[in-house]
């Protein structure tokens, strides 16, 4: 179960207090593959180890609600949980290890035009919408849609709604107070920004393109992501 | 034994030592109390619906739907599907964690040094991941149905810039959380330590758990109506039930 060495980290390690920014230096003209996918979509690919997946904010404030899966062993799956604890600190930003709930580095993100992102928030649901909304928002689509119809319609990879666990919501902004609150902002995310990583082993990723209509995680306006992916022998 | 039997009939309570594991499927309309009572505990816990375990706790739901990132007396604990398994009706401690997940087997053997079975009987140092598997695999659940749990007792607090802090004196000496539950509940707990317990020695802290019957849930009921999106919550519970409701 824990074949890395991710879990010898005993203390945690507070980021800086400044949120980090890096930029990329790949182009677009030397990637292998580039695919928009529209709001209320979902994509899903495999990852070689080694390639990198830039994932831009086309028209800004947009969630990309992501899931990452070691594609040798689906249920050795991204781990929020794990991944903030062993970093220290519930955002995600540039050199941020993505780790899997058996220790295991999926994926580490290598440039992040924004600063920080969400992995606190979870995807939306039909059901959880009647929560937070209405009863009779049951029917608004959700990312748990997208997300189902996707592992249905890719059932050959042998998962379902049991492999639907926590996701990380780039360029969402879900602030955590000292005592203990939690709010969904105003994203810190605009047209043209982009987070980008490296998959340390081969992966799958899933991301729904959040169609949410109910609050500010989209601005109340979904708009399209586009996915970029470069070889791993890009310099 | 015709003693403990009719004893138990209306109430049960145990001491579950430290670094160890149970479970138990908690009837709608009952309490589950746990008690800290030397100081320092830890409880690890997870939530499913036994009628179909695909429906499980949710940390996420339940934490932005009450606009909350710690647990404390007045919130509800939600799965997946939008409704409550339990809310938390009493709590003298203040702040629960439910994003730091589990001690590993690595990370224990790191901190702690390895205590082997063979070496330390019960006092073995077992670890809250794969304690949470043991007691899942008794219910044909496994690797794929864990998520994250909470862990009462324990405090970590997040500083502006996002940075996380244990407070190692927040887990005292007879605090105790008390749970209601609102549907049939399979609840799968550990009592092994805490991830970020820096602790010098491996904390074995024992933990009181005493089940009993609640009284019903009013109108005017604290957990339903700290926030608009629990009578929603509790909506969503009675309508699942009437659907279920035997002739």
């Amino acid at each position: 179960m824990h074949g890395t060495d991710a879990h010898n980290s005993l203390q945690t390690t507070p980021q800086s207090s400044a949120p980090t920014t890096r930029r990329s230096s790949l182009v677009p003209g030397e990637a292998v593959f580039r695919h928009v996918i529209p709001a209320g979509e979902y994509w899903i690919d495999t990852l070689r180890s080694g390639q990198r997946l830039r994932i831009v904010d086309v028209e800004g404030n947009q969630a990309a609600d992501t899931l990452f899966f070691n594609a040798a062993d689906v249920a050795d799956r991204y781990s929020a949980v794990d991944t903030i604890r062993e970093q220290g600190n519930v955002y995600l930003s540039y050199g941020s290890k993505l780790l899997s709930t058996a220790g295991n580095v999926l994926a580490e993100i290598v440039a992040d035009t924004v600063g920080r992102h969400d992995t606190l928030g979870g995807a939306c649901a039909a059901e959880s919408n009647t929560v937070r909304y209405d009863l009779e928002k049951r029917t608004m689509h959700s990312c748990r849609d997208s997300y189902l119809l996707a592992l249905a319609q890719h059932d050959a990879l042998g998962m379902g709604k049991r492999d639907l666990t926590h996701n990380i919501n780039f360029f969402m902004n879900v602030p955590v107070t000292p005592d203990g609150g939690l709010t969904f902002a105003d994203g810190v995310s605009g047209p043209g920004q982009y987070v980008e990583m490296r998959a340390a082993m081969d992966i799958i990723v899933l991301i729904s393109n959040c169609p949410q209509l109910n609050n500010p995680c989209n601005a109340y306006n979904p708009t399209p992501l586009e996915v970029i992916i470069w070889d791993a022998d890009v310099p | 034994m015709a003693d403990i039997n009719s004893r138990i009939r209306d109430s049960y309570q145990t001491v579950i030592d430290g670094g160890k594991h149970w479970s138990l499927n908690m009837s709608a309309g009952t309490l589950l109390r746990l008690t800290d009572i030397e100081g320092g505990a830890n409880v690890g816990m997870l939530f499913y619906n036994p009628q179909n375990p695909l429906e499980r706790y949710n940390a996420p739901d339940t934490l932005k739907c009450q606009h909350t990132f710690k647990l404390t007396k007045g919130h509800c604990l939600y799965s997946d599907m939008g409704r409550i398994f339990c809310s938390i009706v009493e709590d003298s401690n203040g702040w629960h964690d439910t994003v730091c997940g589990n001690s590993t087997q690595k990370l224990v053997v790191s901190r702690w040094g390895e205590k082997s079975y063979q070496v330390h009987r019960n006092e073995w140092t077992q670890n809250g991941h794969d304690a949470f598997l043991v007691e899942a695999g008794k219910y044909g659940l496994g690797r794929r149905d864990l998520a994250a749990n909470v862990n009462w007792f324990s405090k970590v607090a997040v500083a502006h810039d996002g940075a996380l802090s244990f407070d190692a004196a927040n887990a005292k000496r007879g605090s105790f959380v008390e749970l209601r539950f609102e549907m049939d509940t399979l609840v799968l707990l550990h009592t092994c330590p805490h991830p970020l317990n820096e602790a010098k020695d491996y904390p074995r802290k024992p933990v009181e758990v005493a089940i009993s019957r609640a009284a019903a849930v009013t109108e005017e009921d604290f957990c339903m109506n700290s926030w608009p999106e629990n009578i929603r919550g509790f909506a969503n519970t009675d309508l699942y039930k009437l659907c279920g409701r035997k002739a």
